[in-house]
C-alpha cells in the first residue's frame, strides 16, 4: 500500500510539473502581461462644467448630432435606414437614447468634443482620412449640456441592449440572432430573406471599407477569448492589439460586465447547467469508489 | 457433432450452443493474473473505459456533427453545444477523454518500460500497443480537424505541410492526402471517414489483438519473477489462496481494477466540468480562417514531444536544412519506441531500480520528455531555441546509448556520450552564430546516426544468467 502511494505521488508530481509548464507557463509566455483594466481613462481630462439637461435638449439639435444620430427616447428617428448610414459614413451611428447608460461620463464629453482622440484611432484617421463623426465646436457649456440631457434620458440597460447599443453596430451575433443591422426577423418569403441577406452584405462591405477589416462575429469569443481578455480589450484595445481598427468605446465597468454576461449567455448557454449537474456526478464516483473499495478489500482479504 | 439433450433453463440451452460457461471461464474466471502487482496495471482497464466512452459519446455527437467546412464549427458549437439535450456534456466528455487517453496511454507504456515487460516473449505486446499508441494519434489528429476552428486548420496545415519533406515524392503525397492543393472542403471529410469509420475499427481489432497478446505470455509482475501459471493455477483452485502467485482476472483483479476506475473518474469528471480548457483549447473555438494565421501554432499537449524534436533543430547542418534535420528526427522520434526491445541487450526482466544503468536511462527518458513537451509549446525564441535543441538530441542520444548501457560496453557508451556533447558544443556556438556549418558538425552528425543506427545491430545480447 506505501508503495502504490509513492508511485502514485510520483505520478502526480510530473503530471503536475507538466501541467503547469504547458499550461499557465506556456500561456504566460504566449500572452505578455498586461495590467488589468482599471475602467479610469486617465488619459483624458473631466468635463469643466455642471451641465443642464433641459438646455442640452436643444443644443444636441443645434450641434448638428441628430443629423446623423436617431434618439427615438426622444421621438427623433433616424435620418437614414442602417445600409445608407453605412454608406455615408462607414458604420451606423447609434442611438443616442440609453447611450449615457452605458458610456462613462468623462469619457463621453472628451468623445463628443475630440471622437478620433476618445476612439484612440488617430493611426486610422487623420487630415486625409476625416473620421466621419466631426469634431464639436460648440461652447464648453453646450457640451457639459449635452452630456447632462443625454445622462436624463438614458435607462438602465440589461445585457442584451448594452451589447446592442454598444458593439452592436461592428459585431454580429449569429448564436443570438443579431445582425450587424438589427435583430434577424422571422422570413415570411424567400424574397424577404435574400433581400435583407442583401442589406447585411451591403452594410458588411461598407464597415470593412471603413474599417480596413470585417469585425468578427463575437458568438463563441466567450470561449475563445474568456471574461477577462474581453474586459481589458474592451476598456483599450490598443493595450492588447495593437494598432487594431476596434476602437475605444468608452464603456463604464458595469456596461463591460454587462455586455460580458451577454456575451456568456450566447457562447455558453450551458454553464449554468454544467456547474450545477457537476457535483451531483462526483459525489456519485465518490460513493461508488468507496464501495469499489470496500468490495475489493472484501475480496483481496482472502489471498494475503 | 454433439449431443445435444433437453435444456432445464435458458442458460443451459445457450450453454449447450456457445459454451458460456466454458468461454466465460477461458476469458475470466479462469484468466491468470500475477498477484504481485500494483495500481499501474489497472491502466489497461481504464484505456479500455475510456476508450469505450469515446465510442459512445462519439456517437451521440456523429447524430449531428457535419462534415462540411461551411457547417462543421456551427454545427459543433452551437448545435451540440447550445441545443441538442446534453450534447455539451457528450462533446466535453468525447473531447477530455480525448486528451486524458493519452495520458493514461504514457503511463501505461512507462510501466511497460520501467518493469521491462516488453521483451522475452512479450514483444508482440508492446508491438501492437505501439500500434495502438500509433492509431490512436492518427485518431486524435483527425478528431481535432473536425470542428473546424482556428488550430484544427492550422493543425492540419502544418501537419500534413510535413509530409513534403519525403524526398522525390512529397509534395504529390501531401497534395494526395489533403485532396486538394491546402487544406479545404475535401480534407474534412476523409478525415472525418477515417474518425469516425476507419480509425476506430482499425483501434477495436488492434485492441482484441493486444489482448490476445497477453495470453501466452501473461501480464508481467513487480518483480519481473517468472511465473509457471499452471501450477500456480492449480494451487488456487484448490484453495491454496494464499499460497498462490496468481489470481483470476474476474473478480479477483477487477474488484482492484473497478476501484482504480472509479478514483480515476472522480479526476475525469472533475476534469470534464470544471476544467476542460486544457483538452479543448480556447483558440479552437475562434472558426477557420485561411486568411489568419494565428500567432502561436502547437498541436495538441500528447504531441508536443514529438512536435519539439522537429522543432529542436535550428540550424543547417551540410547539405540538410533545419527543416530536414527536424523531420529525420521526428521521423524516427515516431516509430523508435517499436523498436524498443531491440535496442535493449539485457535479458533479465525486472523493475528498473535493479537494472544499474537503466534505471538512470529510464528517467533521463522521462524528464527529457517533460522538458521537449513543455518546450514544444514555448515559443521557441532566444535560448529556448538552444533548450529545444538540447532535449531533441537528448532524446536521440538516449536511444543511441541505449544498446551499451544495457549491453555493458563502457566504451562504446562513454563514446555516445562524447559525441552528444560535442554536438551540444556546436549547438551552442550555432546559437551564438560562432561558427557557420562546416564540416566538422555535419562529420559529428554523421557519426551520431551511425552510433544510433549500429549500436543495436551491433551491440550482442549479454548472456541470460540465473534470474
Ligand atoms: C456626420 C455624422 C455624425 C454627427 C453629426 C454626429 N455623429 Fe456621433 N457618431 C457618428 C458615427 C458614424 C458614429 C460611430 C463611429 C464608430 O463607431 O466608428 C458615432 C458615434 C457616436 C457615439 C458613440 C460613441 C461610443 O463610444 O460608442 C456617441 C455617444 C455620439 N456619436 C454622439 C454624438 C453627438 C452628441 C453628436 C453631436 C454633437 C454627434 N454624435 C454627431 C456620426 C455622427
Ligand atoms: C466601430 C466598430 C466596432 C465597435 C463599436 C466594436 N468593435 Fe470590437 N472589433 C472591431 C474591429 C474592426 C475588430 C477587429 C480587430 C482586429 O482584428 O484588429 C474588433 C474586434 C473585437 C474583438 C476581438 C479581439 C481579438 O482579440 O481578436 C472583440 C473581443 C471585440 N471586438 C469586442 C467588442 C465589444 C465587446 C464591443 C462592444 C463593447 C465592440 N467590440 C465594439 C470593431 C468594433
Ligand atoms: C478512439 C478514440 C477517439 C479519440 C482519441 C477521439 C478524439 C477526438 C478529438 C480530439 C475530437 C475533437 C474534440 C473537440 O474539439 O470537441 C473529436 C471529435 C469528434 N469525434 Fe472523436 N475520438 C475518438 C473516437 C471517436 C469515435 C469512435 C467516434 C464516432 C464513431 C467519434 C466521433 C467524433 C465526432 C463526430 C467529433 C466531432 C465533434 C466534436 O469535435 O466535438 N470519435 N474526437
Amino acid at each position: 500500500m506505501n508503495k502504490e502511494l509513492k508511485i502514485l505521488a510520483i505520478i502526480i508530481i510530473l503530471v503536475g510539473i507538466t501541467y503547469w509548464g504547458i499550461e499557465p507557463y506556456a500561456h504566460s509566455k504566449m500572452h505578455p502581461h498586461h495590467e488589468p483594466a482599471t475602467f479610469k481613462y486617465e488619459d483624458l481630462k473631466p468635463l469643466p462644467l455642471k451641465g443642464d439637461a433641459k438646455r442640452g435638449a436643444q443644443a444636441i439639435q443645434n450641434n448638428g448630432c441628430t443629423g446623423c444620430h436617431s434618439i427615438k427616447a426622444a421621438g427623433i428617428p433616424a435620418p437614414m435606414d442602417p445600409v445608407s448610414a453605412s454608406a455615408s459614413y462607414g458604420v451606423n451611428p447609434p442611438d443616442l437614447s440609453n447611450i449615457a447608460a452605458l458610456i462613462d461620463k468623462k469619457f463621453l464629453a472628451n468623445f463628443i468634443k475630440h471622437p478620433v482622440k476618445a476612439f484612440k484611432l488617430e493611426h486610422k484617421f487623420g487630415a486625409n482620412r476625416p473620421f466621419p463623426m466631426p469634431d464639436f465646436f460648440g461652447s464648453d457649456q453646450d457640451l457639459a449640456d449635452i452630456v447632462a440631457y443625454l445622462e436624463s434620458i438614458a435607462k438602465p440597460q440589461e445585457p442584451r441592449g448594452a451589447f446592442e447599443t454598444a458593439c452592436g453596430r461592428c459585431h454580429n451575433l449569429r448564436y443570438d440572432k443579431w445582425t450587424v443591422i438589427g435583430p434577424k426577423p422571422k422570413f415570411k418569403n424567400e424574397v424577404e430573406k435574400a433581400d435583407f441577406e442583401l442589406k447585411k452584405a451591403k452594410y458588411e462591405a461598407n464597415l470593412k471599407k471603413y474599417l480596413g477589416t470585417t469585425p468578427p462575429d463575437l458568438s463563441m469569443f466567450i470561449r475563445s477569448r474568456g471574461p477577462e481578455y474581453i474586459r481589458d480589450f474592451v476598456e483599450n484595445p490598443q493595450k492588447l492589439l495593437h494598432g487594431t481598427a476596434m476602437p475605444r468605446v468608452g464603456l463604464t465597468e458595469k456596461a463591460t460586465e454587462e455586455v460580458i454576461k451577454h456575451l456568456e449567455h450566447v457562447g455558453d448557454r450551458k454553464k449554468e447547467k454544467r456547474e450545477k449537474l457537476g457535483p451531483w456526478v462526483l459525489a456519485y464516483f465518490v460513493i461508488l469508489s468507496i464501495l469499489a473499495y470496500l468490495w475489493k478489500e472484501k475480496i483481496w482479504k482472502e489471498l494475503h | 457433432m454433439a449431443h445435444f439433450t433437453k435444456a432445464n433453463s435458458v442458460y443451459e440451452w445457450l450453454d449447450q450452443r456457445l459454451a458460456l460457461t466454458k468461454l466465460w471461464k477461458v476469458l475470466a474466471a479462469e484468466y491468470w493474473i500475477p498477484k504481485n502487482i500494483n495500481f499501474l496495471w489497472a491502466m489497461g482497464v481504464v484505456l479500455m473505459t475510456m476508450f469505450t466512452i469515446l465510442v459512445i459519446s462519439g456517437i451521440f455527437l456523429l447524430m449531428y456533427y457535419k462534415p462540411d467546412t461551411k457547417l462543421a464549427f456551427d454545427s459543433v458549437n452551437y448545435t451540440i453545444m447550445q441545443e441538442v439535450w446534453f450534447g455539451w456534456l457528450w462533446r466535453h466528455m468525447h473531447a477530455v477523454a480525448a486528451s486524458v487517453v493519452f495520458l493514461v496511454i504514457y503511463i501505461h507504456m512507462f510501466t511497460g518500460i520501467y518493469y521491462a515487460s516488453y521483451k522475452r516473449g512479450r514483444e508482440m505486446i508492446w508491438i501492437s500497443g505501439m500500434l495502438l499508441f500509433v492509431t490512436f494519434s492518427a485518431e486524435a489528429f483527425s478528431g481535432y480537424m473536425l470542428p473546424w476552428g482556428q488550430m484544427s486548420y492550422w493543425a492540419a496545415q502544418v501537419i500534413t505541410n510535413l509530409f513534403g519533406g519525403i524526398p522525390f515524392i512529397g509534395d504529390d503525397l501531401v497534395i494526395w492526402i489533403r485532396g486538394n492543393f491546402y487544406v479545404s472542403d475535401p480534407t474534412l471529410t476523409r478525415f472525418f471517414m477515417l474518425h469516425v469509420f476507419l480509425l476506430p475499427i482499425i483501434i477495436m481489432m488492434l485492441i482484441g489483438f493486444h489482448f490476445y497478446t497477453l495470453r501466452i505470455p501473461h501480464v508481467n509482475n513487480q518483480d519481473g519473477e517468472e511465473i509457471d501459471f499452471d501450477a500456480e493455477a492449480e494451487k488456487y483452485k484448490a484453495g491454496l489462496k494464499r499460497e498462490s502467485k496468481v489470481i483470476p482476472f474476474w473478480p479477483v483483479f477487477l474488484s482492484k481494477d473497478f476501484f482504480v476506475l472509479s478514483v480515476f473518474m472522480i479526476f475525469y469528471f472533475y476534469l470534464v466540468f470544471y476544467h476542460y480548457e486544457f483538452a479543448m483549447d480556447p483558440i479552437n473555438f475562434d472558426p477557420a480562417n485561411p486568411m489568419k494565421t494565428p500567432p502561436h501554432i502547437y498541436p495538441e499537449w500528447y504531441f508536443l514531444w514529438s512536435y519539439e524534436v522537429l522543432r529542436g533543430f535550428f540550424f543547417n547542418v551540410g547539405p540538410l536544412s533545419a527543416m530536414d534535420m527536424g523531420l529525420i528526427a521526428f521521423g524516427i522520434a515516431n516509430i523508435i519506441f517499436f523498436f524498443l526491445p531491440w535496442f535493449d541487450k539485457d535479458p533479465t526482466v525486472a523493475p528498473a531500480d535493479r537494472r544499474g544503468g537503466f534505471f538512470f536511462w529510464f528517467w533521463l527518458m522521462v524528464i527529457d520528455m517533460i522538458v521537449l513537451t513543455i518546450w514544444g509549446k514555448l515559443p521557441p525564441t532566444g535560448i529556448n531555441a538552444y533548450i529545444g535543441y538540447l532535449a531533441a538530441v537528448g532524446f536521440l542520444a538516449l536511444w543511441a546509448a541505449l544498446p551499451a548501457i544495457t549491453g555493458e560496453r563502457r566504451k562504446l557508451f562513454w563514446f555516445v556520450v562524447i559525441v552528444t556533447a560535442l554536438l551540444y558544443i556546436f549547438g551552442f556556438m550555432e546559437y551564438t552564430k560562432a561558427m557557420g556549418n562546416g564540416f566538422i558538425i555535419t562529420a559529428t552528425f554523421l557519426i551520431f546516426y551511425l552510433l544510433f543506427f549500429l549500436s543495436p545491430v551491433m551491440v550482442k545480447e549479454r548472456e541470460r544468467g540465473a534470474q
